[in-house]
């Protein structure tokens, strides 16, 4: 039975409240989610005052001020700064997204930053994504042959198959839309999530991979695939652009044309 | 746990078998889990309600009120078959600005219900998934459920 609240060690607590440097003229507010694993306390939120006219523009670029400059111990997890490793991916101003490519000046109040939603936390913004992790493998996300392949050459494929990835192969595995998704909250023990699922659509439709059926079969589960409720969170969300809840849509109705 | 622990310093492991190194490393991880009493990240607190997906939870809650409201109708049916005086009670009930008013929610509750669900008629034939045509139909489902209920209260 889903859980509509927090458990009372999850319950985030007032924190502390870092004031803008004096003199600073554009200050906005960031309000974080902290948690301390070493502590014991529950979550609290913490409140930075940021000099905009002493910050580069992404969500990012605050954080790393905040690192660098004001508080040490602000843990969250970011690598390539330009959207394409999916590492910074949380809830920014109340949807997921990559802190690297969300600008600051794209919310009007303060912004609230807290972890991927209803996931375990770590550390501050940092996830445990093992599960998430665990799922994507078992969809076997890799290219399964049984013909031998050419001597000379790589599995060719048509322009045509090749455009069927497209929307697909673009996924960086940020987990924005799986966490966003009331159905993976409640469920998310057993129903693969969107992520998960838009990759088992990635391989399903490969033109050169043969093992499409037993891609079905695994999916053939009332949990695995079809807690999807066409909710859209996915969608609405992806930092990308994709489309999950579409791929979702189109491995059902594989489903239901080959039986 | 202390083979599996050993595989996770295995360098070669994950090119062995991913697979078996993800589910020993989602293993070991639960261990940690376990004795860390690590927090749920906050989700329904946080999460900004989108159009979509409060009309999704509108379609969930309109199936509840309209399997209580077949009981509504159920009983005036049996009030029906009971004798004029117990169809008297039940018209009066039902009659009354309160049975009314929940005749009228009803009613709504039926015909967002209707619309939504061809919403998903079309979903399910993989018809306007895109972001904005789920907008659009979203609105038009609203507005359609609204101007039937009025239609049919100024019939009825």
């Amino acid at each position: 039975m889903a859980e509509f609240t927090l458990p009372a060690n999850s319950v985030v607590k007032p924190g502390k409240i870092w004031p803008a440097p004096e003199g600073a003229t554009r200050t906005k507010n960031f309000k974080i989610y902290r948690f301390d694993p070493d502590s014991g306390a529950n979550p609290r939120w913490d409140t930075f005052e940021i000099d905009l006219d002493d910050c580069a523009p992404m969500v990012l670029d605050a954080l790393l001020k905040i690192k660098n400059e004001i508080d040490p111990t602000l843990t969250f997890r970011r690598s390539c700064r330009e959207g394409i490793c999916g590492s910074c991916s949380m809830n920014i101003g109340g949807t997921n997204t990559l802190a690297c490519i969300k600008a600051i000046e794209d919310f009007d109040g303060d912004i609230v930053i807290s972890p991927l939603p209803h996931m375990e936390v770590v550390k501050d913004l940092v996830p445990d994504l093992t599960h998430f992790y665990a799922q994507y493998a078992s969809i076997k996300p890799w290219m399964q042959t049984e013909t031998t392949p050419p001597q000379d050459r790589e599995r060719l494929q048509s322009p045509e198959d090749r455009k069927k990835l497209d929307g697909l192969y673009e996924c960086i595995m940020c987990a924005s839309c799986s966490t966003s998704c009331p159905s993976y909250w409640w469920n998310g023990d057993r129903y693969l999530g969107p992520a998960t699922l838009l990759q088992a659509q990635r391989w399903v439709v490969d033109s050169r991979d043969e093992a499409t059926g037993e891609r079905l079969d695994e999916l053939e589960d009332p949990f695995k695939l079809y807690r999807c409720h066409t909710i859209m969170n996915c969608t609405n969300t992806c930092p990308k652009g994709l489309n999950p809840a579409k791929a979702i849509s189109e491995l059902k109705q594989k489903m239901v044309e080959r039986r | 746990m202390g083979s599996e622990l050993k595989s996770l310093r295995t360098r070669t492991a994950y090119v062995d078998n991913p697979v078996k190194h993800l589910l020993n490393l989602y293993r070991f991880n639960i261990c940690i889990m376990k004795t860390n009493n690590r927090p749920l990240s906050p989700h329904l607190q946080v999460y900004k309600p989108q159009l979509t997906s409060v009309l999704s939870i509108l379609h969930r809650a309109t199936g509840v009120v309209l399997a209580l409201g077949s009981l509504l109708v159920a009983y005036w049916l049996g009030a029906i078959a009971a004798g004029p005086e117990a169809y008297a009670t039940a018209n009066a009930l039902l009659g009354s600005w309160f049975g009314k008013l929940v005749l009228l929610g009803w009613t709504w509750a039926l015909f967002y219900h209707l619309c939504n669900g061809i919403r998903h008629l079309f979903w399910d034939s993989g018809v306007g998934l895109d972001i904005k045509t789920t907008y659009l139909s979203g609105k038009i489902v609203l507005a359609a459920s609204v101007v039937l209920t009025v239609l049919l209260w100024l019939v009825a």
